[in-house]
């Protein structure tokens, strides 16, 4: 058994939460410089340099991206050789509270009712899979509630279909239009059960933007989708325009023969994940 | 091109009601943050008659958490928040004469016919742009509510922060005209 110290994982997640809420991966670089190229509308073309030049000045100045540095949602893919020293979900956690009290990243977890804020971002959010191999990956995506409060989860009855399942995602790109940060990524997970649905719709959002979807059949699907959701002129921050979403990610998995569950998990342009192996 | 002007808060009536939906907005002066938190406080007092921590008439409120400031700035990153749970609320403040919201995303109905009534804007920033915003923010302090955290109201000295005005004084909405321009399929 392979162990890991817990203060590796303390450290190394503290560093990641920093650096995902400062750094604007490469991938979204690189998806908005693509996104002012097809943009027709003027206002949406200024907005997207905003979005570029903003991610310069967070860089540089060691600021964040946005001022909503999110709840920190932690995939954790433990390998079934390796085991954590002390309690492994402390150390999450405790990296967690680290890096945003250290990385002077805003604390926006708060209790449901008397909304009184807990004042270190815990507690975390965590999806836990055991896999093969000695390995702990862990992948931090701070989620920011703009684009989590558009994000919407239907039970269709199987007749729907993918004419059924596309309307519905299409529709709540739509009805959400400026408020979730446009361009966003589409998550979408099809399948699984009720809770199943929305962690496979989440998770799709891990996939680097501009890689395709290494599932031949879901990769059309997610192009066709795209271009529905890219004709509704939502636009860069709804001001109306060609680039409503940046792409469309999809995770499917068998359901009940009575089911077809579809999440629709908005991610902002502030699309954040940082991966860690250990 | 819409037009582009230079305005400094407070903001008159003259002010707002030359602004139309579409142009472009640079603020220079005290603007306040406020989410919906600091709103719920607000109207709890003016239910109760009692003195508000901040002036509102001719003012700007600014729907912004700041991230915290590092050492050696005056804020973190401070880009708006979405708007419409600021709507309940909106309305009371304007008919005491707020003049001027910046936020993101779509307002209500209600909010929208308060604008036109008692002659105020509404103002988008770009959301998630925290980082390019805070640039135009040259003082930060909080005046009320600090046990709100990121949710305290602020009094922020901007200096050209950089806004498109959405809703104006005579019920233009940029959003649906913006879409509406764009949009190739029925939504």
């Amino acid at each position: 058994m392979r162990e890991i110290p817990a203060q590796t994982i303390v450290d190394a997640v503290r560093d990641a939460c920093i650096r995902a809420n400062i750094e604007l991966g490469n991938d979204v670089v690189e998806a908005l410089k693509r996104a002012v190229d097809d943009e027709e509308s003027d206002v949406g073309k200024d907005i997207l340099r905003k979005l570029l030049e903003n991610a310069m000045i967070a860089r540089e100045e060691r600021i964040p991206i946005c001022q909503d540095t999110g709840v920190a949602v932690l995939f954790v893919e433990l390998g079934q050789g390796a085991t954590a020293t002390g309690d492994l979900y402390q150390a999450l956690e405790e990296g967690v509270r680290k890096g945003y009290q250290e990385g002077f990243l805003r604390k926006s977890v708060c209790d449901p009712f008397t909304r009184k804020n807990t004042g270190d971002n815990t507690p975390i959010i965590v999806h836990l899979s055991l896999v093969p191999g000695d390995r702990l990956r862990i992948w931090v995506v701070p989620k920011g509630g703009g684009s989590e409060n558009m994000s919407r989860l239907f039970m269709l009855p199987p007749a729907a279909g993918w004419a059924g399942v596309k309307e519905k995602i299409v529709q709540t790109v739509a009805e959400a239009g400026p408020n979730p940060c446009p361009p966003t990524i589409i998550g979408v997970g099809i399948g699984g059960n009720f809770e199943q649905s929305a962690i496979l719709a989440k998770k799709s959002l891990l996939r680097p933007l501009g890689t395709p979807n290494p599932n031949p059949r879901l990769d059309p699907m997610e192009k066709e989708l795209l271009k529905e959701i890219n004709k509704t002129g939502v636009g860069p921050q709804g001001l109306g325009g060609r680039v409503t979403s940046l792409a469309v990610h999809i995770l499917l998995m068998p359901c009940h023969i009575a089911s077809l569950p579809v999440a629709v998990n908005i991610q902002c342009h502030a699309s954040r994940h940082v991966e860690i192996v250990l | 091109m819409d037009a582009e002007y230079h305005l400094t808060t407070p903001l008159s009536v003259n002010d707002v009601e030359s602004l139309r939906s579409g142009d472009r907005v640079t603020l220079t002066g005290i603007v306040y943050t406020a989410r919906d938190a600091a709103h719920r406080k607000l109207l709890e007092l003016i239910e109760k008659g009692e003195e508000l921590p901040i002036p509102i008439e001719g003012q700007v409120i600014y729907y912004v958490g700041p991230s915290p400031a590092p050492p050696g700035r005056v804020i973190g990153a401070a880009g708006p928040t979405t708007s419409y749970r600021m709507d309940p609320f909106a309305p009371k403040l304007l008919e005491l004469g707020l003049k001027g919201m910046i936020g993101k995303g779509k307002r209500s109905k209600e909010v929208i016919e308060a604008m036109v009534r008692y002659k105020a804007v509404y103002m988008a920033a770009v959301g998630g742009a925290g980082a390019l915003m805070a640039k135009a923010i040259k003082a930060a302090r909080v005046v009320a509510y600090e046990e709100l955290g990121p949710e305290a109201i602020r009094e922020l000295k901007v200096e050209k922060l950089p806004v498109v005005v959405v809703n104006d004084t005579i019920g233009n909405d940029l959003y649906q005209e913006g879409q509406e321009k764009y949009r190739t399929v029925s939504a």
